[in-house]
């Protein structure tokens, strides 16, 4: 990818399930991988916990997008991050969560990158938008 | 606040003279509108927003409706005459040149459809936001 292509990056604030929004969110994950853009994916806040292992959305009736989170390396989006913050507030530690895909080269499972507040707020300001919801 | 594009205005005030932002800057504004009308303030908040950048001179590059926004969309909504017509809202400032799509995915789901759109307000793919985000110096969301 080119340096200077455009920097997007889509964050995912709030708690699965009960909302469309973090399903609704990773469908346009899928989209703007397609386009040429260097995307990056924050979890923060309650979004972590669309990130945690051994969920399960029969009961619920819902599709769920497990699989979806899964692929994501499979469509190029390999810039997979989350708040430590977040997660320490909320008792998550990162051993818990799922990957997102596997390692083209190792086969090994890619795992989101716990990244700082402050690490955050450089990528962050590295943007040319970002996308929330 | 740095700008990536010099542009071109292409909204004129209702008098018919091009609006200047005072400081001179002019920015390309993409509109992302995440909310179904009525339950939540966010396309009221965005409407609002949409009207002052364009009285500041800005551009507004487009409205991308998704997640319950689309409904924003429907011609099927019919509020008491003594609220205001969200939708009609949208058709109009479809009709002063602003592109205004609902996503079809999430329209899919409910319900919004090229049959029941309001006038000048299209349906269309993730993929226009993409454009729209790229031809804009800001993203600005209204959601809850």
């Amino acid at each position: 990818m080119a340096n200077d292509a455009f920097k997007l990056m889509i964050t995912v604030r709030k708690a699965p399930h009960g909302s469309i929004y973090v399903q609704e969110a990773i469908e346009v994950m899928f989209i703007m991988a397609s386009f040429d853009m260097d995307l990056s994916i924050v979890f923060l806040d309650d979004g972590v916990y669309a990130l945690k292992q051994g969920q399960n959305t029969k009961e619920l009736g819902i599709k769920g997008f497990s699989a979806s989170l899964a692929a994501l390396a499979d469509w190029d989006v390999k810039n997979v991050y989350v708040d430590g913050d977040s997660l320490t507030q909320r008792n998550i530690t990162p051993e818990q969560l799922v990957s997102v895909g596997e390692d083209e080269e190792t086969g090994q499972p890619l795992h989101p990158r716990v990244l700082t507040t402050d690490e955050l707020r450089v990528l962050m300001h590295q943007q040319d938008s970002i996308l929330s919801s | 606040m740095q700008v990536k594009n010099a542009s071109i205005l292409n909204l004129v005030a209702g008098n018919g003279n091009i609006l200047r932002n005072q400081s001179g800057v002019v920015m390309k504004i993409t509109i992302l509108l995440l909310e179904s009308p009525y339950n939540h303030q966010s396309a009221d908040s965005a409407y609002h927003f949409i009207q002052a950048a364009i009285r500041k001179g800005h551009e507004i590059t487009g409205v991308f409706l998704y997640n319950d926004g689309v409904i924003n969309a429907t011609a099927l909504m019919d509020p008491p005459q003594d609220d205001r017509h969200i939708a009609s809202r949208w058709s109009e400032l479809g009709a002063r040149g602003i592109d205004i799509v609902a996503c079809i995915a999430a329209g899919k789901r409910r319900g919004i459809i090229d049959s029941v759109l309001v006038p000048n307000v299209r349906i269309s793919g993730l993929g226009q936001l993409a454009s729209m985000i790229r031809k804009s110096d800001r993203l600005v969301t209204f959601g809850d």
